[in-house]
């Protein structure tokens, strides 16, 4: 199960959290109430240039004092506080959500073409690796997730994400069947300024997460959709491919199909799907990826779960449901289902 | 001192109810057990090795083999085997030989781990109505792909991806020379792999003409003895594999006795007639990883760079250092044969004393590799002791990118793993160059059971992946998650890299 849904206005005309929290309620029968979370892009103008990162603390002393030393190491943290919650009856506060504005000393990050980002994806590496009772559940710029155990409304009302306002939203209802409910496992996944939401299960986790991890990823969720925010940041930040070329690599086409290409097209997809084997990604699955500048949607290869697109204007809409989508737009009328394992891209035009 | 004889291992009887005297029995065995006298089949029981060839033959299922036991005082140490061993030591003052793999009794590791399935929570995949992928390529895989983009946002490739050996499932035939196995053998498994899509060895012993019209599935192998080696043997194979070790003997060459070098096999292998062919266990130029290096790059120039080159290892204590030793010589795959691996030959006491199993030794070398981040420099081929398509899906689930059979091929041509192809007696004509024997094998016929064999248990494969969702074999590969641990010791799980039951 698990209902997903995100939108992206390609102007970048920002859209509060209302709309959005009321799609993702109308998918309730897709969730348990063990976890839902948001994602949103532009929300925070003011620290633009500076990584947000969100931590869960256990509580604030000892987890608290270890990854601010941290921080001050790697950079300075411009400003920190708590992120704002209102208490809901079917949320147990877990976890206090802590916010630094943070900038990296790139000097630490020698060797690297994109050191801020190292020492960021460094940091959230070690801070969910090895101190105990803090998670760092978001670290992009501009950008903030907001997650917890609890169903849509609820997760949505705690943190009052129709507060913030965002060019580009994602959002998840949790049905956990293999791992915990818990607050790190609701969805969105975010790695810098990647997030993930997925509907599915991927039987291949075990590969991917020994391949993403013999590049310097330490997988410490408990659930398969945090290998896709790092193989993504591997494969487009680090690698160099385009968004649609990453999701070749994580849903590439059969062998079958591939003979069929022109010669040049099967050259390059089969030199895709040689390197990167060990990335693709089985089992029944519908993603939608975020950055800030592009969302993309894509289901597994033979189409397992459900997954709609919307457009509408300047906006696409990615979710498991047309209901949802209508929620958020009731006049829209391109509404269509994309082939499996092919890519649907929304990107801002500014 | 005389020790006298020592008991028999089986016991041979023909009901005379039911044998019609027609002497296939005789005459099929290579062994001497039965003899044509006027009041009956009178059998010598002490040359039956239960090679069942005679049961195979006889028309009327006259005769029945058994195992026949005969206690010695018994004794928790001092078993009957290791007091026969002393007897026969202490009479020939030689090291004992054995055939086939180890006959040890130590526990399966595959029978201790359980593959998954998928129940509710994500769909089964039915290969019958889905497409399922078992293709798999073996070579050297980069690290990244480069591109340039155009303005026009055309992407093109700028790396070159090096040659990789493409099969269309992930079981092979491992290394088996023309001279322990016979030629009909050879013809009968390379006719076998063409057809399918994979490929098979041809062990050290060289190419054969007759194995030419098979040379692109055929991968030629290069030992420290360099039988059959020269450039337009190494321009046939469709790779090339340098051996160092095999699993039923680490640390040891081979010996091929020069009764089995008949005209045909020096011929193949370059040696004279009726000479031993010894290869030793050093290649003796090769005292380093760097001189591997060498050896590699040189066969590689001297083919152009067009082909794979392999090296085969046996898996010991260190060999997942030694693997990534390899990976760094340039070799585009690692072949890791376990301590189950087969042989014509070998001292029994290396065939059962030395060496790790491979699934120890497959998801260490994996593990090694991926920490050095280096796994896609290489391929991993896992061999010795495949029994079973779920042995080949567990072998992958632990790293390795496919599998070489030897004995499991042998079994489908007729071999009843009865362990003494050293004799070079084998009845079936499998592992013997005696040409009446020879001919006892049907070369199309074998190559039948061969395919079989293989497509049975690529069809079982695909199952097994269906069952637990996976359509890709890049998905099984190295996916510890689909395994899970039952009544291993915690310290054989944390090697495994695997849960156990019910985790």
């Amino acid at each position: 199960m698990c209902g997903i849904i995100g939108v992206i206005d390609k102007q970048r005309e920002l859209m509060d959290g209302s709309s959005i929290r009321d799609a993702l309620s109308i998918m309730d029968e897709r969730g348990s109430g063990e976890g839902a979370g948001y994602a949103a892009y532009g929300v925070y103008p003011d620290y633009a240039d500076l990584y947000a990162i969100h931590v869960f603390y256990d509580n604030l002393v000892e987890p608290k004092t270890q990854v601010e030393d941290l921080l001050e190491t790697w950079g300075m943290i411009e400003h920190d506080e708590e992120i704002p919650t209102w208490e809901q009856n079917g949320i147990t506060k877990i976890h206090t959500p802590w916010r630094y504005f943070f900038r990296p000393k790139t000097r630490l990050m020698q060797r690297s073409k994109t050191p801020d980002d190292e020492i960021v994806k460094h940091i959230v590496m070690e801070v969910n690796k090895s101190i105990k009772g803090a998670l760092v559940f978001s670290s992009g710029k501009n950008i903030g997730v907001f997650k917890a155990s609890g169903w849509p409304e609820e997760v949505a009302d705690f943190y009052r994400v129709e507060k913030y306002e965002g060019y580009l939203w994602l959002a998840h209802n949790r049905y956990p069947t293999n791992t915990p409910g818990w607050w790190g496992g609701a969805h969105p996944f975010n790695l810098l300024n990647w997030s993930v939401v997925h509907n599915g299960e991927i039987t291949s986790y075990g590969t991917n997460r020994r391949y993403i991890e013999s590049f310097g990823y330490d997988c410490t969720m408990y659930t398969d959709t945090e290998v896709v925010a790092y193989l993504m940041d591997l494969l487009v930040r680090r690698h160099g491919l385009t968004q649609e070329l990453a999701v070749r690599a994580l849903a590439p086409p059969f062998w079958e199909e591939i003979e069929r290409m022109p010669e040049n097209e099967q050259k390059f997809t089969t030199a895709l799907r040689l390197t990167y084997g060990s990335a693709m990604m089985n089992g029944p699955f519908a993603i939608a990826v975020a950055s800030p500048d592009s969302i993309v949607g894509f289901s597994d290869r033979i189409k397992l779960r459900p997954l709609v697109i919307g457009e509408h204007d300047n906006r696409i809409f990615i979710s498991s449901e047309e209901a949802a989508i209508r929620t958020i737009d009731s006049a829209i009328s391109r509404i269509y289902m994309p082939k499996a394992g092919h890519p649907i891209v929304g990107r801002t035009v500014t | 001192m005389i020790i006298g004889s020592r008991p028999t291992k089986f016991q041979v009887v023909v009901d005379k109810n039911q044998c019609m005297l027609c002497g296939r029995c005789v005459e099929n065995c290579s062994y001497n057990v039965f003899r044509m006298e006027p009041e009956g089949i009178i059998t010598n029981t002490r040359n039956c090795v239960a090679c069942h060839r005679c049961i195979s033959q006889c028309p009327r299922d006259a005769i029945s083999i058994k195992e026949r036991p005969c206690d010695y005082r018994s004794h928790p140490v001092w078993t009957a085997q290791i007091k026969e061993n002393i007897f026969k030591q202490a009479e020939s003052g030689k090291i004992l030989l054995g055939g086939m793999g180890n006959a040890g009794q130590y526990p399966i590791l595959f029978d201790h781990l359980v593959l998954d399935a998928c129940q509710v929570t994500n769909p089964s995949i039915d290969p019958l109505r889905e497409p399922m992928e078992l293709r798999t390529y073996i070579g050297k895989k980069p690290k990244q792909l480069e591109f340039i983009q155009t303005p026009e946002e055309d992407t093109s490739l700028v790396t070159e991806l090096v040659p990789n050996l493409k099969l269309e499932t992930p079981i092979m035939i491992g290394h088996m020379s023309y001279g322990a196995i016979s030629l009909n053998a050879h013809k009968a498994m390379a006719k076998a792999v063409s057809e399918i899509g994979t490929f098979m060895g041809t062990g050290e012993g060289g190419l054969h003409e007759a194995l030419y019209p098979y040379q692109n599935n055929m991968i030629v192998q290069v030992a420290s003895g360099r039988f059959g080696v020269d450039v337009n043997y190494l321009e046939r194979g469709a790779a090339i594999e340098i051996k160092i070790g095999q699993g039923a003997k680490p640390g040891i060459g081979g010996h091929l006795p020069g009764e089995k070098v008949c005209a045909d096999v020096s011929c193949t292998r370059m040696i004279p007639e009726g000479s031993d062919a010894i290869s030793p266990a050093p290649h003796h130029d090769i005292y380093s990883i760097e001189d591997l290096k060498q050896l590699v790059l040189s066969l590689k120039e001297a083919t152009e760079w067009k082909k794979p080159v392999f090296v085969k290892i046996a898996a010991v204590h260190n060999v997942a250092a030694i693997a990534a030793g390899i990976a760094r010589s340039g070799a585009d795959a690692v072949v890791i044969d376990g301590f189950r691996g087969g042989t014509g030959a070998a001292p029994s006491v290396f065939r059962d004393h030395v060496g790790i199993p491979i699934e120890a030794a497959v998801a260490a070398v994996d593990a090694k590799l991926r920490k050095q981040g280096i796994r896609n420099e290489v391929s991993i081929i896992a061999s010795g002791g495949i029994r079973q398509s779920a042995d080949v899906a567990k072998a992958i689930c632990l790293g390795a990118d496919a599998v070489y059979i030897g004995t499991a091929a042998l079994v489908a041509m007729g071999c009843r793993v009865c362990g003494t192809c050293y004799r070079g007696l084998c009845s079936w004509g499998i592992a013997t160059q005696r040409p009446d024997l020879v001919t006892r094998l049907n070369p199309d016929e074998a190559a039948n059971n061969v395919k079989n064999l293989i497509d049975a248990w690529t069809l079982e494969l695909a199952e097994l992946m269906g069952a637990a969702g996976i359509n890709s074999i890049e998905s099984l590969r190295g996916n510890r998650d689909r395994l899970r641990g039952y009544m291993l010791d915690q310290s054989m799980l944390d090697v495994l890299d695997v849960n156990a039951i019910g985790a």
